[in-house]
C-alpha cells in the first residue's frame, strides 16, 4: 500500500492491491458516514490491473487513521450482520421444526 | 394542513421554499425524505435511484445523514423467507446498497469451491473433442466442502490436501445402441491418480513404486471427513457425452480449489442476487370498473378487490412483493396519478442459489467473513 501524500497527512490516496469495488465501495460508504471526512472517492485505474485507489480528504485528522476507523466500522457492521443472520437462520430452522428427511 | 401531515411520505409534490419553517425542525421535508428513502418508478424512468451517502448532505435542515453503528445495531434486521437445501431467500433490512452489493460480489466471485481443473485423457474416441470434454467436466458441481482443502499453487505437487481425483471410463459395445455418459460415472479415487508417469531417468528409483501424476501420502477416505461421505458430483444425472458403438472415453479428472473470479466453474452459487422491496401505493381509492381494470392490468397479481359493502368494489394492494416493476399498472392515461410504484432503498430481498458444495446459509456467513478479512487486511497494512 502506498501513502499518497507525505506533506499533508489530512489528504491522502491509498492504493490497495488485489481489491476491487467489493471493498472500495463499502469503504467509501463507511468513510462518508464519518463527519471528519471532507471528501472520499475511489477509482480503479485500469480494469485489468487488480488495484484500487481510495482518496480520503479530511477536515484535519490524519487520513490514515480515518481510513483505519472506517475499516473497523465496516468490520463491526459485518460482524453484526453475521450474528443477526445466524440468529435469524437458527430461529427459522427452529420454527420449521425437525423436518422429515428426504427419502434418499 | 402542512403541519399536521408533515411526516407523511405519501406526498410527492414539491413544497414551496416559502412554506419551509424558519428554523430547522430536525426532520426532512416529506419530498426530500421520499427522495432519500425511495426509488420512485415513473412511467418513463425511475428517479432518485442514487443513494445520498454524504454525512452532511442534510445539514441545512438540521438532519444528520449518518447511520451510526449503534443505530445500525438497533435497526438492522434479517428475515428468512425461504430456506431449502440449495436455495435461500431472505430480507436484509436497514443496510446500504454498497454493503449488500459487496456480499453479492463476494458470493459470486470470491468464495472458493472445488472444481475439475486438469483432465488427463488416455483415450477419447467420442465425437466430443478433448478440450470440449474437459470444459464440460470442469463445470460439474462437486459435493465437497472446500474448507477441507488447500489451494494448489504453481509449484505444489498434487497431494491429498489439494487435489481430488476422479476416474471416468466408459465405452459403448460394438453392435449395441448408443449410450449416454453421465456424471455418476465419475468415480472418486481416494488414493490419487492411477496413471503412471512416463519413465524418465528410471535408474534412480527402480525399487520404489512407480510414480503417478499425484503424490498422496495417505488415502483420502481414511480422513474422518470423507470416511462416511464419499466425494462425488452433486448431481448424478448431468450428461457428459454420448457414445456410439465402438467409441470409448478413458480419463482422469483432477479437481482443485479455486475462486469464481478465475473461472465461473469455481463459483459456489448458480446465482446470487438482490432486489429492493417494491412498494405499491394507491394514491386515491380505486373503485368499480377501474378496480377491475387495475387487477387485470397486473401480470403478477399484485392487486386484489375487496367488497366494501353495498356492492362497491375497491382495489387493494395485496401482494406488493410480487411486483416486478413492469409498470403495466401505470400505463395509460391518468393511471400514474392513481398508483405509485416505489422501491425501498434499504430493504433488500436477497436470493442465493447454491450449486451444492455448501448450503446457502453457510455461503452467506462465509461471504461476510471474507469481507471482515478484507477489512482486517487493510487495518494491518495501515497500522
Amino acid at each position: 500500500m502506498e501513502h499518497g501524500s507525505e506533506k499533508d497527512p489530512a489528504n491522502a490516496t491509498f492504493s490497495l492491491t488485489d481489491e476491487d469495488h467489493t471493498l472500495a465501495n463499502s469503504l467509501r460508504f463507511c468513510l462518508n458516514q464519518d463527519l471528519r471526512v471532507n471528501f472520499c472517492g475511489y477509482s480503479i485505474p485500469h480494469p485489468s490491473e487488480a488495484r484500487v485507489n481510495i482518496r480520503v480528504q479530511t477536515t484535519g485528522d490524519r487520513a490514515r487513521e480515518v481510513l483505519k476507523d472506517a475499516c473497523e466500522d465496516l468490520m463491526s457492521r459485518s460482524q453484526h450482520i453475521r450474528s443477526t443472520f445466524e440468529q435469524a437462520v437458527a430461529d427459522y430452522k427452529n420454527q420449521q421444526g425437525p423436518k422429515p428427511m428426504d427419502s434418499d | 394542513m402542512e403541519s399536521t401531515d408533515g411526516g407523511d411520505e405519501e406526498r410527492t409534490t414539491k413544497g414551496s421554499a416559502w412554506d419551509l419553517p424558519d428554523l430547522p425542525t430536525g426532520t426532512l421535508p416529506p419530498h426530500i425524505q421520499l427522495q432519500k428513502t425511495r426509488v420512485v418508478c415513473n412511467k418513463e424512468a425511475p428517479t432518485n435511484t442514487e443513494n445520498v451517502q454524504y454525512a452532511g448532505a442534510y445539514a441545512a435542515a438540521g438532519v444528520d445523514n449518518t447511520v451510526r453503528l449503534d443505530d445500525f445495531r438497533e435497526n438492522f434486521r434479517v428475515e428468512v423467507i425461504k430456506l431449502t437445501e440449495d436455495d435461500m431467500e431472505f430480507d436484509l433490512i436497514g443496510l446500504d446498497a454498497s454493503i449488500a452489493n459487496a456480499f453479492r460480489r463476494i458470493l459470486i466471485s470470491e468464495l472458493p469451491t472445488m472444481a475439475i481443473e486438469k483432465v488427463l485423457i488416455a483415450n477419447n474416441t467420442s465425437v466430443v473433442q478433448d478440450e470440449v470434454l474437459a470444459h464440460r467436466l470442469g463445470l460439474i458441481p462437486l459435493n465437497v466442502d472446500p474448507r477441507l482443502f488447500e489451494y494448489m499453487s504453481e509449484n505444489d505437487t498434487a497431494n491429498e490436501k489439494n487435489t481430488i481425483v476422479f476416474k471416468l471410463h466408459a465405452s459403448c459395445a460394438k453392435g449395441g445402441s448408443r449410450i449416454t455418459v453421465k456424471s455418476e460415472e465419475l468415480k472418486w479415487l481416494p488414493n490419487g491418480s492411477e496413471f503412471l508417469l512416463a519413465k524418465g531417468n528410471s535408474a534412480s528409483n527402480q525399487d520404489s513404486k512407480q510414480k503417478t501424476y499425484t503424490s498422496f501420502s495417505c488415502s483420502q477416505d481414511s480422513l474422518p471427513e470423507f470416511a462416511d461421505n464419499p466425494i462425488a458430483p452433486k448431481h448424478a444425472d448431468i450428461i457428459i457425452a454420448k457414445l456410439a458403438p465402438g467409441q470409448e472415453i478413458e480419463l482422469e479428472a483432477h479437481a482443485v480449489k479455486g475462486m469464481g473470479k478465475t473461472h465461473a466453474k469455481w463459483s459456489p452459487v448458480a446465482t446470487a442476487w438482490y432486489r429492493m422491496l417494491p412498494e405499491v401505493l394507491l394514491l386515491k381509492p380505486i373503485e368499480g370498473d377501474e378496480a377491475e381494470e387495475l387487477v387485470k392490468k397486473c401480470p403478477v397479481k399484485v392487486f386484489d378487490i375487496e367488497d366494501i359493502g353495498r356492492g362497491v368494489k375497491r382495489a387493494t394492494v395485496a401482494r406488493p412483493r410480487n411486483c416486478t416493476l413492469c409498470r403495466e399498472c401505470i400505463r395509460g392515461d391518468g393511471w400514474e396519478k392513481l398508483v405509485a410504484l416505489r422501491r425501498v432503498k434499504d430493504h433488500f430481498i436477497f436470493t442465493i442459489e447454491s450449486t451444492g458444495a455448501l448450503p446457502p446459509e453457510v455461503l452467506f456467513t462465509e461471504a461476510v467473513k471474507i469481507l471482515e478479512d478484507k477489512c482486517e487486511r487493510v487495518i494491518t497494512e495501515l497500522s
